[in-house]
């Protein structure tokens, strides 16, 4: 029988354990696309966060560490240091690398670190059980947001991708959305993207996801992503934010 | 039945911090303490208050610290992880002598350990996790109704004495439910931190009474004094002279042991014919008691003390309770951290046994009764 589709190699065999409709699965099969198709397997380590994603270790068939919640790109800084050979990624939720994570998050990008960040961003914290997150939207309704986020009194979700646009040394910046296949196959060229970057020590590389949480917003799948599109894609726009490859000179 | 609810030692905290008159809570979520802090960011505003949620666990506890110096009483709840970032602030609020109550309810641990398993791992850390040297107040219930009464406790004692106060629980306890029968508000005795400042041309924030605590009016009502967490002199103004840094240290550090009778308290089970005493602390009290029943029922009499204030440590009872027996059963989901502080207040008195338990599951009675059958 000829193999049409199958895993890619640098995810191990098991099944998923996120909810379902999730799309974590999503963003780590194509980050392990990637790291397939560039040949990095065997020279690349990644540093999970605490969140819903602490698991990906399981997933990821590649050395992991997982670094207390919010350290991800630290330890990650100290891995490339040591290593600078070895290529290394993050992969952290909005609360790891928003809120508890920013001064690790920004001052890794600001020195320009030769790493990848792939940033889950879905408007809630998964893993605890539905808190507000610092990307929730305006007026959505969260365990501690239970009238609605105000944003007069607790402040607009934080826009990942502008707030590090405005240092110079990151090479590359980028948000994707993961709530159709045709956005999901433009996501794919953009990780690849930042993955050749990282291959070839370019600079901090940076992807953020725009992506669902069902079992939080309370919603199905379909709705989740239809609820995402109307709204999360207003304040968490797609499209790319800085690429020095295009830049000519660096 | 009056007021009879069923509830979580989580609940139970949230609804005593709004009685206690909590007006600014700051948090960030954690397992397993986030009920609390969920259900203070539902109730709060129609008590006429705020839940704030931060960024990270030194962002809420400086939050609740400002919040205190504005002379509001402020609440943040966490785990082990949170707490252990709580610390740089925690020596903060001890050193400038601001009354703030953290709720920890612990679990496994080191590090990210396991969210939602129990442990009692953080008990020296809630003491000497801030470097230096200061005071605190560190109280544990045992119970869901303890948790609201203690929670109530913990305000009144941290605005009486200036002082940051650690409210224990562990997974065990924050997540489990019993019914509960509350007091009415009336008969809640609250306690608000002192108001009898010297009038403002006399009056300097650290030229401390005999009572040994501080009167700090809320920042903002144009005292015009300073509170600093370097080492200060009676006007509250960094000063580095050695008499000064001796000064402070002592006094912060000695302010609360001549109100050893009215903080330190204990839950005994006292028997003169007792050869034996087992100390255990929070939820574990709870099979030590059944443990002391059991083996009364087979003809060995034992004592119970359970440290319901562990810091200041109740070194007085332990040595008291050392006169009478030969040894003391330590029992701790911890590798032995109070039995390291039952050794010392016996001071070889009685044989000090652990018996220590790190593997999540709670201890049973069985487990504490074998351990005294071993060493009738
Ligand atoms: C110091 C510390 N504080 C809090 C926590 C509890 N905690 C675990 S995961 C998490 C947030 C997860 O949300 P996010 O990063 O958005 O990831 P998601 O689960 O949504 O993918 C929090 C607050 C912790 N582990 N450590
Ligand atoms: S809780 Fe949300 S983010 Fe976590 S696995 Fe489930 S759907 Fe995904
Ligand atoms: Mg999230």
């Amino acid at each position: 029988m000829e193999i049409i589709a199958q895993r890619p190699k640098s995810l191990t065999d098991l099944q998923f354990t996120y909810c379902p409709g999730c799309t974590h699965g999503i963003s780590h099969r194509l980050i392990a696309e990637a790291i397939e198709e560039l040949g990095l397997r065997n020279n690349i380590m990644g540093v999970a966060p605490v969140g819903c994603s602490v698991f990906a270790y399981k997933f990821f068939n590649c050395d992991m560490a997982e670094a207390a919640h919010g350290r991800a790109p630290a330890v990650a800084t100290g891995m490339k240091r040591a290593r600078p050979d070895m290529h290394v990624f993050t992969y952290q939720g909005d609360g790891d690398l928003a809120a508890i994570g920013t001064a690790e998050f920004i001052h890794a990008a600001n020195r320009g670190e030769k790493i990848s960040i792939f940033f889950i961003n879905n408007a809630i914290y998964g893993m605890t059980g539905g808190q507000m997150a610092p990307t929730t939207l305006p007026g959505m309704k969260t365990s501690t947001s239970p009238y609605g986020r105000d944003e007069k009194d607790i402040g607009y979700p934080i826009q990942a991708c502008e707030i590090i646009s405005s240092l110079k040394a990151p090479y590359f910046i980028e948000r994707v959305s993961l709530l159709s296949p045709q956005d999901i196959l433009k996501a794919k060229k953009v990780v690849n993207k930042a993955m050749l970057f990282n291959k070839e020590n370019r600079g901090f590389t940076f992807v953020e996801f725009v992506s669902t949480c069902p079992t939080n917003w309370g919603l199905t799948p379909a709705k989740a992503q239809q609820w995402a599109k109307e709204n999360m894609l207003k304040f968490f726009p797609i499209g790319n934010f800085r690429d020095k490859s295009m830049e000519g000179g660096e | 039945m009056r007021n009879k609810k069923l509830m979580q030692g989580n609940q139970a905290v949230a609804e005593a911090a709004l009685i206690a008159g909590v007006k600014v809570c700051a948090g960030y979520p954690i397992t397993p303490s986030t009920e609390t802090i969920e259900i203070l960011a539902r109730k709060l505003p129609s008590y006429g208050g705020r839940f704030i949620q931060m960024e990270d666990e030194l962002a809420s506890i400086g939050t609740i610290i400002g919040a205190s110096a504005a002379g509001k009483k402020a609440i943040t709840a966490t785990s082990g992880p949170g707490f252990s970032l709580m610390q740089e602030l925690l020596g903060y609020a001890a050193m400038v002598e601001l009354p703030i109550v953290i709720y920890n309810a612990q679990r496994v641990g080191p590090s990210t350990g396991g969210a939602t398993k129990p442990q009692q791992g953080d008990i020296m850390q809630s003491k000497w996790g801030s470097h230096g040297e200061s005071p605190r107040i560190v109280i544990y219930p045992s119970s869901v109704r303890e948790c609201f009464d203690m929670t109530i406790e913990a305000f009144n004692l941290a605005e009486k004495y200036m002082v940051p106060v650690v409210l224990f629980s562990d997974e065990i306890l924050a997540h489990m439910r019993e019914s509960v029968e509350l007091p009415e508000a009336g008969e809640i005795k609250i306690i608000n931190r002192r108001k009898d400042a010297k009038p403002q041309n006399k009056y300097l924030p650290y030229d401390i009474d005999e009572s040994e605590i501080p009167v700090l009016p809320p920042l903002g009502e144009g005292y015009r004094y300073n509170i600093s967490g370097m080492i200060h002199a009676e006007n509250g103004i960094p000063n580095l002279a050695p008499d000064v840094i001796e000064a402070c240290i002592t006094r912060i550090n000695s302010k609360l042991d001549k109100y050893y009778d009215d903080i330190v308290r204990v839950e005994q089970i006292k028997n003169d014919k007792a050869k034996i005493a087992v100390l255990a602390y929070g939820v574990v009290t709870r099979p030590a008691r059944g443990a002391i029943e059991k083996a009364k029922k087979n003809g060995i009499e034992v004592e119970l003390i359970r440290p319901i204030t562990l810091w200041p440590f109740p070194e007085r009872e332990i040595g008291e309770v050392a006169e009478r027996v030969d040894k003391i059963i330590v029992v701790e989901m911890n590798l032995g951290q109070v039995a390291i502080m039952v050794r010392a207040s016996v001071e070889g008195k009685a044989e000090v046994i652990q018996f220590n338990k790190i593997c999540s599951r709670s201890i049973t009675v069985d487990e504490i009764y074998n351990k005294i059958k071993e060493h009738v």
